[in-house]
């Protein structure tokens, strides 16, 4: 079921959480809403779910693939929504509490206690909680309550899954594991999703698409090696990494700070501000023609694939953060209060005014 | 390792004082009720307590009970939903009018449902008009029963109601619940407990109110007699035991509602864990 929004807006008493917004999600998709909190990303999502009305000035609409469904209530919108603390009724089992949406079907509609049963069954199968029907919330892990809010959500077989940081409360591991497993789920079963989180590495792992927004506005929609690769504007590409940013005067093509210096052709005269990614910058004993960035370590940090290195200088207002792999470390021996040469191997430009990139390969 | 404010010496002083004026000002008093009541045998006291007059105030007093603690519920219930669910104009100002009843003092609560409903009074002069009669009766004594025990339910409710937040309704919502259902099957089992604890405070108000009751009920022996009221005519009739056996009756139902407080926490506090 696709999902079509057109001009929703939303605001709260005298703040716009939301200004106009257009949103269109294809049938069987699964969709990241990304944004710091206060982006208006959660108040989208309830407002998809119906948990929340959009402003009735601008006229917005909210389609369902072709069912208008802006006038709609929750209850007869056929959503699943899980919770980001879960929501699980404390008071009912878990069989009880995935049943639920089942046995408060009208008595027409409602299937036989048996066929609940067995649907119940084949839920819990799903989440791998068959041994713990009886159990209560308060008697399962936080992993374990999400996923039987999980199948609570899909028991009724929505058209559209809609998650609220889903993942939020839960630790690094869990959370590993339970994003693959939703991944699964969303090909298995083929719903539309849309899920809302503040954690880039999450969206970008789980989407199909990515919506990043910012103050009540959409940044940028794309697929997430797009997002990284080509980011719309400076919010988001800030948003989704670490950034160096290196500020000083361009005169002739050479950007001057204190003792730094970095040869940038393109550039035009006048004061300038790069940024540059972690991995972007390379480490070495001796400047190189185009760049002279002389650097202290102050940190390291070896966990991972690649070592984490933290740079100082006179001429850096904040530290910078290089990520160097492990071969390259033990070759030049880095180690704390060691003084190197950043060489930028590639970096990037924001004109706050019209919004464009521009980026460079450093010479 | 000792903690702060922990010291051996202050906590026996702390202890001792304790122990000391609960007995003296809790304790005493409701022994010396039954002693009293007791004074001249058993079978005094039950003299005392089958007496028609008493029999006819206990009546009463049940009677205006059982009608106020629905009536409670219900409003309680209503209003806690109304002010942690909807936000409205007016919600902060509302719950501040909650808290009138505990307010005021419950002889002015009586003298205003006098003015107002009695029989030269702006409304009751217009229902004299009918032939109803409010005040001197037991309407009355019920209606200022209810103005007086009103807030116990929702004072309960509130403050839990706007902690659990309306998520799980939320979700009970997206699963295609909807009134009646919603409410029996989600947001009751979640407030059963603070229910049930404001339905006992209510009940202990109802059975000892006094005040209020004694402005509008004109004491008629038999008649508009509760049990406080007829146990304070006794007294002024120097009829000790009488007056003690009636207040060993009150201070029974009490003792009995305290129970049930100690048991429901108790329980409470074991579904929680």
């Amino acid at each position: 079921m696709s999902i079509r929004l057109t001009n929703i807006a939303k605001t709260f008493g005298r703040t716009q959480a939301l200004e106009p917004i257009n949103l269109d999600i294809h049938d069987g998709e699964l969709v990241g809403l990304l944004g710091p909190s206060g982006s208006g990303k959660t108040t989208l999502l309830r407002i998809i779910a119906g948990l929340e009305q959009a402003d009735a000035k601008p006229a917005g609409r909210i389609q369902f693939g072709e069912r208008d469904v802006t006038q709609v209530h929750v209850r007869d919108r056929r959503i699943g929504f899980v919770f980001q603390h879960y929501a699980l009724f404390r008071h009912m089992t878990v069989f009880d509490n995935v049943a639920f949406g089942l046995t408060v079907m009208p008595r027409k509609e409602r299937p036989s206690s048996g066929e609940i049963r067995a649907r119940v069954h084949r839920l819990l199968e799903m989440v791998q909680l068959e041994d713990f029907a009886k159990r209560y919330p308060a008697q399962l892990s936080g992993g374990q309550q999400q996923r039987v809010s999980l199948a609570r959500a899909l028991a009724l077989r929505p058209d559209v899954l809609l998650l609220d940081e889903p993942f939020g409360a839960l630790d690094a591991k869990v959370r590993q594991e339970l994003r693959r497993w939703l991944r699964h789920l969303h090909d298995e079963l083929n719903f539309t999703s849309v899920f809302v989180t503040h954690d880039q590495e999450e969206a970008l792992e789980l989407s199909d698409r990515v919506v990043v927004m910012s103050n009540g506005r959409i940044e940028q929609i794309d697929t997430p090696e797009a997002l990284y690769r080509a980011p719309a504007n400076r919010f988001v590409f800030e948003f989704l990494g670490d950034v160096n940013r290196l500020e000083g005067d361009v005169r002739d093509g050479v950007l001057t700070c204190g003792d730094a210096r970095l040869a940038v052709s393109e550039l035009d005269d006048g004061r300038e501000e790069l940024l540059l990614r972690p991995h972007e910058l390379k480490l070495a004993d001796a400047p190189s023609d185009a760049a002279q960035l002389p650097v202290t370590v102050t940190s390291i940090s070896p966990i991972g694939a690649e070592v984490r290195v933290e740079l100082e200088a006179d001429w850096l207002p904040a530290p910078w953060l290089a990520t160097v792999r492990h071969a390259d470390f033990e070759r030049l021996a880095i180690s704390r209060g060691q003084r190197l040469y950043a060489i930028p191997r590639r970096w990037h430009r924001f004109d706050d005014a019209t919004a464009k990139p521009r980026q460079a390969t450093a010479a | 390792m000792q903690r702060i404010g922990d010291a051996p010496r202050v906590r026996r002083i702390l202890v001792i004082s304790a122990v000391l004026l609960a007995a003296l000002f809790l304790l005493l008093p409701l022994v010396a009720i039954f002693a009293q009541a007791f004074a001249q045998g058993v079978e005094v006291f039950w003299r005392n307590v089958s007496n028609h007059y008493t029999v006819r105030a206990i009546g009463l007093t049940l009677f205006i009970t059982v009608l106020t603690i629905p009536v409670c519920l219900v409003f309680g219930v209503a209003l806690a939903w109304l002010v942690t669910r909807f936000s409205f104009p007016g919600r902060r100002l509302l719950q501040t009018l909650i808290d009138i009843p505990f307010a005021v003092s419950p002889v002015v609560a009586g003298l205003v449902y006098l003015l107002l409903y009695g029989r030269n009074g702006w409304i009751g002069n217009w229902l004299d008009g009918y032939d109803i009669q409010l005040m001197f009766a037991w309407p009355g004594i019920l209606m200022v029963t209810i103005f007086v025990t009103c807030p116990f339910v929702a004072r309960e409710l509130i403050p839990l109601m706007q902690a659990q937040g309306s998520r799980d309704e939320e979700a009970a919502v997206t699963l295609g619940a909807s009134g009646w259902t919603l409410f029996r099957r989600v947001t009751l089992p979640n407030i059963r407990w603070a229910l049930l604890y404001g339905v006992i405070l209510t009940n202990a108000r109802a059975v000892g109110e006094f005040g209020a009751v004694s402005v509008v009920s004109g004491a008629i022996r038999g008649q508009t007699n509760t049990l406080p009221l007829h146990l304070e005519q006794l007294y002024q009739d120097y009829n000790t035991v009488g007056a003690f056996s009636s207040a060993a009756l009150l201070a029974l139902i009490a003792l009995l509602t305290l129970a049930a407080k100690a048991s429901l926490e108790w329980r409470a506090a074991r579904q929680e864990a």
